[in-house]
């Protein structure tokens, strides 16, 4: 019973951490590749375009009505006690560190992981990236290298992004809404929104733009069986990176809150 | 086997074979399992410098496994490939590249970059060795365009073009850097009777003019016999006949006999 439990759980596992390995490689392929050959920047100017440029007004959406719905909540339960000015410190803080990274690095798995791994599965099935290599071309430093550096410069600037349109609608909302006291507002989320905060919230963001890249490539990489291969590759791409974004977000704010503690220090 | 090919040279420890009378391409011993299916088991084969050698044999027989190997697309379970003196098996990816540089490969699809237009795609070998001048781009795929008989198509996007355009749009594109070797994947399947004699012509052309290299994988036995100086025939894994396409029409050999004219194992009941 106990032998079957475990060798039922062995090929699963496996190909469990198989997949790990294979997503690890890449990773590493790739950073070899940006240190030791040249950048296609006319790629990866494409790919700033696609990820970065393309993806603003989804992610400015997500932050505004987020910023907006969050203030508006926070508002609700502390006025009960009082405290009403100081949901800005607390919509502030929680964009910064938590919903602007989180919720941007969601929004962009589903826009720009999708195409990746549909557009590199595509190429996959339909030999073009045989034609690459038998073209002596190395197919991370074409496909990989341009996306992954695109994506680690194009994240952080949304979720910066997202973090103040976030912040500015909270503002709206409340000031003009809610009618809380403008200045205490400010006051508060000024006094308790550190520098830190911020740095926190850019630096989950490159970590989860690595995670998008590498997840979304690997699964395009590795498609196989055609059109419905491709379709599988795609849908694994996107939940695989939230469910990544997701359970990193935990460590990483664990990590972080050691060498960026929050609150009024 | 019904005819010996001709005996690879021994192998060394070196990767390379000293002396320039090394043969194109050479392979030894080749062996191949994909899941459960054995597909190659010990082929041996040897192409000459400016010869045409067409590998026929039935659909799913491991002709196209055979041409993936000689470019380093697939790695072999055993065996040795031999491009122009050096053993390509055990070299990396990148080390690849040099060798990838000596062949062009005609994919059955085509696989021409669906992002890219008729002329970007012949351009792409050039702009990745380095070349940038506009004009000098222009007029080689120009040429090229002529050398396949598609003047005046530089604009056209993949999706637009019919089967024979985009199997000869992809043929410019492997030659466009003088390859001394191409090799052709079915390049003749699913075009009609014409389109395929223009492209049997542009084989035997590429072979007299540039006087290339190439390996035609094949199972139309008019295009085999219109294009090659040699023939083999791939069969439960092995060259089971190697020789000249007249050798090759006299034979009495049953199973070469069935190939050639068509009849399944059954067709006496």
């Amino acid at each position: 019973m106990i032998v079957r439990f475990f060798s039922a759980l062995g090929a699963p596992l496996l190909a469990f951490f198989q997949y790990l390995g294979e997503v690890v490689l890449l990773a590493a392929d790739t950073f070899r590749s940006i240190f030791t050959h040249k950048l296609r920047w006319k790629l990866f100017l494409t790919q700033v375009v696609e990820i970065g440029l393309l993806s603003q007004l989804v992610v400015v959406i997500t932050g505004a009505f987020t910023g907006a719905v969050f203030a508006a909540q926070t508002f609700f339960q502390f006025n009960k006690i009082g405290m009403g000015s100081a949901t800005g410190a607390v919509v502030s803080v929680s964009i910064c560190r938590e919903l602007g990274p989180v919720l941007t690095a969601l929004m962009v798995a589903g826009r720009v992981g999708a195409a990746m791994s549909a557009e590199i599965g595509t190429m996959k099935v339909t030999e073009q990236i045989d034609a690459l290599r038998a073209l002596a071309v190395y197919p991370t430093d074409y496909l990989v290298v341009p996306r992954a550096l695109a994506m680690m410069v194009s994240m952080p600037l949304l979720v910066a992004e997202c973090i103040a349109v976030g912040i500015a609608a909270g503002y709206f909302v409340a000031i003009f809404m809610l009618e809380i006291n403008g200045t205490y507002y400010m006051a508060n989320m000024v006094r308790w929104t550190r520098n830190r905060d911020i740095i926190m919230g850019l630096s989950k963001a490159f970590c989860f733009g690595v995670l998008i890249v590498f997840i979304s490539c690997q699964k395009g990489l590795s498609a196989r069986e055609g059109a419905v291969g491709v379709g599988r590759a795609t849908t694994e791409a996107v939940v695989n990176s939230s469910l990544a974004i997701l359970i990193c977000n935990f460590f990483l704010t664990m990590l972080l809150n050691i060498i960026y503690p929050a609150g009024y220090q | 086997m019904i005819e010996a090919p001709p005996s690879p040279k021994p192998s060394t420890k070196s990767h390379l074979v000293p002396g320039n009378s090394s043969p194109m391409v050479a392979v030894r011993s080749l062996a191949k399992k994909i899941g459960e299916q054995e597909i190659l088991r010990g082929v041996d084969l040897e192409v000459t410098r400016g010869e045409t050698l067409a590998i026929i044999g039935r659909s799913g027989g491991g002709k196209s496994v055979l041409l993936k190997h000689l470019v380093g697309l697939m790695e072999p379970d055993a065996g040795e490939i031999w491009i122009e003196g050096q053993n390509i098996i055990g070299l990396t990816e990148r080390q690849l590249g040099a060798v990838r540089e000596k062949i062009g490969i005609l994919f059955q699809g085509a696989a021409l970059f669906d992002s890219m237009t008729v002329a970007e795609n012949i351009a792409f070998p050039l702009r990745e060795a380095g070349e940038r001048n506009p004009k000098v781009l222009r007029e080689k795929v120009r040429e090229m365009l002529d050398v396949v008989e598609l003047e005046g198509q530089e604009e056209k996007m993949p999706e637009s073009l019919s089967g024979g355009m985009k199997k000869r749009v992809g043929l410019a594109r492997s030659i466009v850097r003088r390859p001394s070797c191409v090799l052709y994947d079915e390049p003749t399947s699913g075009l009609d009777p014409v389109v395929s004699d223009s492209i049997n012509r542009l084989i035997r052309r590429l072979q007299k003019r540039l006087g290339m290299t190439s390996v035609v994988v094949t199972h139309d036995m008019k295009s085999a016999f219109d294009v090659a100086n040699h023939v083999a025939y791939l069969h439960e894994g092995r060259i089971y006949f190697y020789g000249t396409p007249n050798q090759l029409q006299q034979t009495s050999d049953p199973i070469l006999q069935d190939f050639l004219l068509g009849r399944s194992e059954g067709a006496g009941d």
